[in-house]
């Protein structure tokens, strides 16, 4: 038997494709399936939330702009990195809070789930674009954009297929987001954010929080340059926080609480939609 | 200052003064073996006749390979072996499987790109610009396109459960082997059907390492079948009846005898065929980068496009301005080795081509039509055609009419919007036409009168996976490309 000691990776925040600690260099600590001891996770603050946010918008122009070729194959090469480190993610899981079968499940759902979402971005618009018959003399047409900022607050349960499935239709829509982990399993979305970091996506496209909703969630629903808000995590209270503060700019609200992300079906278009704006164009025909 | 470099640098003459280094890219990078068999069923095989065709490289007539002459029972096999594949796999398998097997295929393309664009230059004699950073590139983005169909076809079809077909026949030109073979092979793949596909037989060395690559990416065995041979074996896949579907790229002349063959036979069909396209350039147009458009236009490929700008319509009052400029521009065209980075226009495909187009050419002189032809120099061997303008030409003249498939543009002018689109639209083609405007209302209007498939408005020769591609009229009809591209692939019903 070997009495070589393993070494322990340090959990840490990703912001603006940066691993960092917390500012405040607050932690807590997260159990594995057994209660024991399983990582030391940093508990963001407000000023780490207002720093993912920003450099979010500062990368938003810039992925927006990349084609939707560009941004497919970007999420094409996450599921390749995915694949590559299937074990470990299997291992975290299983350890954290499943059976082998069950994290065996969930990463190959989420590798795939990425693939799928890899082949939307260069045909949702098509799909949800129209050329409008106006009676005019005019060429009119209407086409999705991105709505922008997206915060996105995640649910304990599914962790790792429930991250593909909030994070992947968002960027591939050419938005931004700012995520906020499970409370109980966060540290299967710090191994996330490095396969994102290997993956050639833009610093302060995916930028990944561990911490309390608590914390976090009201500054979130409460802040002017977020532009709408995914929620999928199963807690009244901070849904409340959001239904009470989205309106102060108008926020796009997603509630996805109770979706079961395991399933062929919690993936389609119209998850992407939900973060579109759509713009319509009028130009006149004539000599 | 001489009078040479003055006159020089008044017309913007820089090819003279500043003359390119060779810079080729090396061919021993590509290995290319003695001797190539049919792909049929997973596995390289010998064709029953045991008989093989040569191809040779256009710009130096130099035997490249010899490759397997299929003929009627290497057909049967393959047609068989697609059978077995679509009913016992590929037609089962999950559509989320099917795509990312479609992907792997996009991947490792990628990852192999510069051999198969090397290749490319050697077998058609297209500049390696061009098969590089074009031809190539746009393979990969096709295949990478419709590989995310396969999972989303009921989105792109709601209500009328879209199925495969079958067993798809396709049968792919000289002028883009590798890129007309992706836009057939992935949509068909996508949607679900197996494939028996034939290159022309003068370029089919792409293709053929297509099908490789198809096994290295561990594609089930008979999904993908290639057949190379003669035009009697494109004749015998348009008949086959074990082959549900045809897809052909080509003449009008031999996508009639497609068509007749495939409404005998109860196939459906696609047909991608010539065009006569015209590039309207008007007096508002921006003169400069009309004439990149015009040049882009008809010398991309050796003007081997079936939508090339090839009728150049320009209004009256910048005419002058506009020929000279075109003219000035050509002579900085550098024509020569494929395998050069710096060469514009490659060789001419092939013997029989080059005889097609110097048979238009002085059939023009004959007929009393002022030809321009850039002063370059041809080598010594190989097949070529210097850019060339021919003017004063009237909408009767059979160079106006017909297709040249050559790097030989047409000249007219007109008055009026409505002259020029009745000029664009005289002819049995409809494939494509360009308009040159500062204008933004002009587009529209013109683009509507235009009786074609694509057009490009201060633009010319886009292409993308998601854009649909095809013609009206005698330029065929389907489109390859798009979500639209996915439906001539499918079976709908409500």
């Amino acid at each position: 038997m070997s009495n070589r000691l393993n070494v322990l990776k340090t959990c840490k925040l990703y912001i603006g494709g940066k691993f960092s600690r917390s500012e405040s260099e607050h932690f807590f600590q997260v159990p594995d399936k057994k209660q024991k001891p399983l990582a030391n996770l940093c508990r963001a603050s407000r000023k780490d939330l207002r720093n993912a946010i920003q450099v979010a918008r500062k990368a938003q122009a810039g992925w927006a702009g990349r084609s939707a070729y560009n941004r497919g194959q970007i999420l094409y090469r996450m599921a390749e990195m995915m694949e590559g480190r299937r074990d470990q993610f299997i291992a975290e899981l299983e350890r954290a809070v499943s059976s082998k079968r069950r994290a065996e499940n969930e990463v190959d759902l989420a590798i795939d789930r990425l693939v799928h979402y890899a082949g939307w971005t260069d045909k949702y618009s098509a799909l949800f674009s129209t050329v409008n018959p106006v009676a005019s003399p005019h060429f009119n047409f209407s086409i999705p954009e991105p709505t922008g900022v997206a915060g996105i607050v995640a649910p304990d349960e599914q962790p790792l297929a429930a991250l593909i499935s909030l994070i992947a239709p968002v960027i591939a829509g050419g938005n931004v987001c700012v995520v906020l982990a499970s409370e109980k399993y966060g540290s299967v979305a710090c191994t996330l954010a490095e396969v994102i970091h290997s993956s050639d996506v833009p610093g302060g496209v995916v930028n990944v929080l561990t911490g309390f909703r608590a914390d976090l969630v009201p500054h979130l629903a409460g802040h002017m340059d977020v532009n709408a808000v995914l929620f999928a995590a199963d807690d009244p209270e901070q849904k409340k926080v959001i239904q009470e503060n989205a309106h102060l700019n108008v926020k796009r609200v997603h509630f996805y609480e109770g979706t079961d992300w395991m399933k062929d079906d919690a993936q389609s278009p119209y998850y992407i939609i939900d973060f579109q704006e759509f713009k319509t164009t009028w130009h006149p025909v004539g000599t | 200052m001489s009078e040479k470099e003055l006159t020089t640098r008044q017309n913007l003459r820089f090819d003279e003064l500043w003359a390119y280094d060779p810079a080729p890219e090396s061919p021993d990078y590509v290995k290319i073996e003695e001797q190539y068999n049919l792909f049929i069923d997973g596995k390289f095989q010998e064709p029953a006749s045991g008989r093989y065709f040569e191809t040779i490289n256009p710009a130096n007539e130099k035997l490249l390979s010899r490759v397997a002459r299929a003929d009627k029972s290497d057909l049967d096999k393959a047609v068989a072996a697609a059978r077995k594949a679509y009913e016992g796999v590929w037609s089962k398998m999950p559509a989320k499987e099917r795509g990312k097997y479609i992907y792997r295929i996009a991947r490792l393309l990628q990852e192999r790109a510069r051999e198969f664009a090397i290749l490319e230059s050697m077998d058609t004699g297209k500049p390696i610009r061009e098969s590089r950073d074009v031809d190539i590139p746009i393979v990969i983005a096709h295949f990478f396109y419709y590989a995310g169909w396969a999972d989303k076809l009921k989105y792109a079809f709601p209500g009328v459960d879209p199925r495969p077909l079958g067993v798809a026949g396709q049968i792919i030109p000289w002028n883009f082997p590798l890129l007309m073979a992706a836009w057939k092979i992935a949509p068909a793949l996508a949607t679900g059907n197996t494939v028996v596909i034939k290159p022309a037989s003068s370029t089919p060395l792409t293709l053929l390492r297509l099908g490789e690559l198809i096994r290295d990416a561990g594609l089930p065995d008979g999904v993908v079948n290639i057949v190379t041979g003669p035009g009697e074996i494109g004749n015998a896949i348009a008949n086959h009846p074990g082959i549900d579907k045809i897809a052909f790229t080509g003449s009008t002349e031999i996508g009639r005898t497609i068509q007749e063959a495939s409404l005998r036979t109860g196939k459906k069909y696609t047909l991608e065929l010539g065009g006569k396209a015209a590039n309207i350039v008007f007096d508002d147009a921006p003169v400069e980068e009309a004439v990149e458009g015009i040049v882009n236009g008809i010398f991309f490929n050796q003007g081997h496009v079936c939508c090339a700008g090839s009728r150049l319509l320009v209004q009256e009052g910048v005419a002058d301005e506009l020929v000279h400029k075109l003219k000035m521009r050509m002579e900085t065209l550098i024509l020569g080795d494929p395998l050069d980075k710096n060469t514009d226009i490659g060789a001419i495909n092939s013997k029989g081509q080059l005889d097609s187009i110097l048979g238009y050419l002085t059939d023009g002189v004959e007929s009393g039509l002022q030809i321009y032809q850039t002063k370059c120099q041809l080598p010594e061997k190989g097949f070529w055609c210097p850019p060339t303008l021919v003017e004063n030409v009237s909408q009767a003249h059979r160079i106006v009419q017909e297709e040249v498939f050559g790097p030989v543009l047409t000249i007219q002018t007109f008055r009026t919007p409505e002259e020029a689109v009745s000029l664009a639209n005289n002819t049995p083609y409809g494939l494509s036409g360009g308009i040159w405007t500062d204008k933004g209302s002009k587009i529209f209007k013109v683009g509507k009168g235009i009786r074609a498939g694509v057009i490009w408005a201060n633009t010319f020769n886009k292409f993308d996976p998601t854009s649909p591609f095809g013609g009206y009229k005698e330029s065929g009809m389907g489109r390859e490309g798009g979500i639209h591209g996915l439906l001539p692939y499918l079976e709908i019903s409500q």
